[in-house]
């Protein structure tokens, strides 16, 4: 015996993966978008919800979104390991197994829909399955490597957890503003992607994802961007139009839709060698946009401006 | 013949830091269980025979 121990990527029951690398499995950062929109939800819905209750369904759905996330890493290995901005995850990097990952993200998906069934309603549980379902064997495991309308149908997962914040406080789904903001953050995906997309296109070429930019060039996806950008600004302002939300929001979605047009436009109109960086403007620009309508028909309503408040 | 599995230091430290996340994980689910629970029953929680 030489003392020498194998790696232990191949001694089964070996790891060197530490809790950091299991919650990097389950994408943070996209969780808290999520949870944050679920979380604006949560407070501009009608009726009352206990804070208990609230702070139960956002970590079912921060759960499950992470789950998602965690299920969509180890179908994904194979090109997250070819693309540079992927390749440091924690499969692709060899911490975690893909088994290893599957099973993570099974037991928390299964777990994150039973207990938001059982601590806050079966409505809220029924779409947190849906959402996850979608994410996982609609968008991973079909539309992301066989069609360039892959975070466009995509997106609708990422859209549905306003709908699901207000169904945890309500019990019903079918109202017209959850659906409204489901609609908001359905037409803000395909921007928000395709200019990360733009910026990173060798990327996906190399993995053989057909992002638009890949697949119908630089050009195509500018117009593409701006086409949605116009269909974004039509959908943040409707809630306001519909008198269905205050004037806080309305002028928060005013600033956001002509900051959002304003790099649009400029990535639009912008000469090959500055694409990338008009790109990642738009980019950033679209996570704070999300962030500020949120946070505006939330504020709205914590401070009595709300119609109907 | 049952091998017994050898873990390097660094192996060791990971699997207990692994199990303390899994230990606070559970904990904090039990709590949260309890404290919906007693939510939930509300003002029932004591109208029961004694």
């Amino acid at each position: 015996m030489t003392g020498v121990a194998a790696p232990a990527t191949e001694r089964p029951g070996a790891s060197l993966a530490g809790p950091a690398d299991y919650l990097a499995l389950l994408k943070p950062r996209v969780m808290s978008l999520v949870v944050f929109t679920a979380l604006a939800t949560i407070i501009v819905a009608p009726g009352s919800i206990h804070p208990v209750i609230a702070v139960a369904a956002l970590l079912c759905i921060a759960v499950g979104a992470g789950a998602a996330g965690a299920l969509n890493q180890w179908y994904d290995a194979d090109i997250d390991a070819i693309m540079i901005r992927t390749r440091a995850r924690p499969v692709p990097s060899g911490k975690i197994g893909a088994q290893q990952a599957l099973e993570f993200g099974a037991t928390l998906a299964a777990f994150s829909v039973f207990a938001m069934a059982f601590l806050v309603g079966y409505v809220a549980a029924a779409l947190l399955a849906a959402t996850i379902a979608f994410y996982v064997f609609v968008y991973t495991m079909w539309l992301k490597r066989s069609t360039v309308q892959n975070i466009v149908i995509g997106g609708a997962a990422g859209a549905l957890p306003p709908v699901i914040g207000w169904a945890a406080v309500t019990g019903n789904a079918f109202d017209t503003l959850p659906w409204l903001l489901f609609l908001i953050i359905f037409l803000w995906t395909p921007p928000h992607f395709w200019a990360l997309a733009l910026a990173g296109s060798e990327d996906y070429a190399r993995a053989k994802v057909p992002m638009l930019p890949v697949v119908k060039g630089s050009r195509a996806t500018r117009n593409h961007i701006l086409a949605y950008t116009f269909l974004l600004i039509a959908a943040t302002g409707t809630p306001f139009a519909l008198g269905l939300l205050g004037p806080v929001y309305g002028a928060t979605a005013l600033i956001g839709c002509l900051g959002f047009l304003g790099f649009a436009v400029a990535l639009w109109r912008a000469p090959k060698e500055a694409e990338r960086t008009a790109a990642m403007r738009l980019f950033a620009y679209s996570i704070f946009y999300l962030f500020a309508v949120f946070t505006a028909l939330a504020a709205e309503r914590l401070i009595g401006l709300a119609p109907g408040a | 013949m049952s091998t017994i599995m050898q873990l390097t230091p660094e192996e060791e430290r990971k699997r207990n830091q692994r199990n303390w996340a899994i230990a606070g994980v559970l904990l904090a689910f039990v709590v949260l269980v309890f404290v919906v629970t007693i939510v939930k029953l509300g003002g029932n929680v004591m109208n029961r025979p004694l």
